[in-house]
């Protein structure tokens, strides 16, 4: 007869439900990465099938939510001591770190595979390398060895609107390319404003912020210097002719605003507690991003030039 | 099952029954709506 004392322990089973699952792919994320893909998109010259269009952005947010869960799945150990993050699937106990990562790169492997299927092979390789590029270059390469760690690394959250165009074309383009840029230029100022008031957090879990290495003053000067370039670049699309002057006149009020709030930011005396003028700024840059996308998308459609549907 | 093999088999809880469930029906919604994707996918390319 077996001792059943002596067995070893079972393995514990899992509690994680779906819901867990999805957390793990940052739906809030995903939003913009839709957002921004669907822009790209409803620029691109050219027509899709809609259904195809549909399973194309479904695909391209996939994708980018495996690159999340991969993420959470290497930076679990940095999650785990950050309020912002603590309550993440895999620090929590809901999602085995094994787990996530088996989730991720099925998601990854599957949303590449769908986007090449449903759209065309060169958008498929796009995905791919921005996958790669946010889990390999990002997250397990420059997060925790440089301060310009967010810089490069935006890359991988800007490339959305040139797959969303490429979905459409098979190449990329510089229309898209400013797309691109409008992301990419946005991504310091709105991460920096944000390690600015959680700067501590990130100097006790080891990943170099600039505020954390260069100190607070060159931080706030460089979210001033991203925000000068930021705000003529958001109304380059207008200037270019691919949005309209609805687009132009936000994205030049916006842009305004930005700027303004980036000042303040400036501003800042050294030894700040409070740090109002960068949570401001931090809220506002996600607004301003929406708002951009969102007059961009909406003013394509109502002048009826958005190919995908026709 | 015989008394021994009932010692060796690892019992759910309601807890653990119920989320395994979730899961299921999760991963099975996803297979039904790969299936239907890429049939449809199919469908609309080769009649383009």
């Amino acid at each position: 007869m077996i001792e059943t004392n002596s067995l070893p322990l079972a393995p514990r089973i899992s509690l994680a439900e779906p819901r867990d699952y999805f957390a793990l792919l940052k739906p809030r994320v995903m939003q913009l990465v839709v957002l921004t893909a669907v822009c790209g998109m409803a620029s691109a010259p050219g027509s899709i099938n809609p259904f195809l269009a549909i399973i194309s952005i479904l695909a391209i947010a996939v994708g980018a939510g495996a690159s999340g869960a991969l993420n959470m799945w290497y930076d679990a150990d940095i999650d785990g001591n950050m309020s912002r993050t603590r309550l993440r699937p895999i620090p929590s106990g809901r999602v085995a770190p094994d787990a996530a990562f088996g989730f991720g790169i099925i998601l990854s492997i599957l949303s590449v595979m769908t986007l090449g299927l449903a759209a065309n092979w060169f958008a498929a390789g796009f995905l791919a390398f921005t996958i790669f590029f946010y889990v390999v270059v990002y997250s397990m390469g420059l997060k925790r060895s440089t301060p310009q760690n967010i810089v490069i690394g935006g890359a991988a959250g800007a490339f959305p609107p040139m797959i969303g165009w490429a979905a459409v074309t098979g190449d990329v383009s510089i229309e898209g390319f400013v797309l691109f840029l409008i992301i990419f230029l946005w991504t310091p100022p709105h991460f920096w404003a944000l390690a600015l008031f959680k700067m501590r957090e990130y100097g006790n879990v080891g990943v170099p912020m600039l505020p954390n290495v260069a100190g607070e003053k060159t931080t706030r000067r460089q979210i001033f210097a991203y925000s000068l370039l930021l705000a003529p670049v958001g109304v380059a699309p207008f200037l270019m002719g691919f949005a309209g002057p609805v687009y132009g006149a936000v994205s030049l009020v916006m842009g305004g605003f930005f700027l303004k709030k980036a000042y303040a930011v400036l501003q800042m005396d050294d030894g700040d507690q409070l740090m109002i003028p960068a949570k401001k700024l931090f809220g506002f840059s996600i607004l301003y991003l929406f708002g951009l996308f969102v007059t961009l998308l909406a003013e394509t459609a109502s002048m009826g030039i958005l190919g995908v549907m026709v | 099952m015989s008394r021994e093999d009932e010692n060796e088999t690892v019992r759910l809880t309601p807890e653990e029954t119920r989320a395994r469930r979730k899961r299921s029906i999760a991963i099975a919604v996803t297979l039904v709506a790969l299936v239907v994707i890429f049939y449809v996918v199919s469908i609309v390319k080769i009649g383009a």
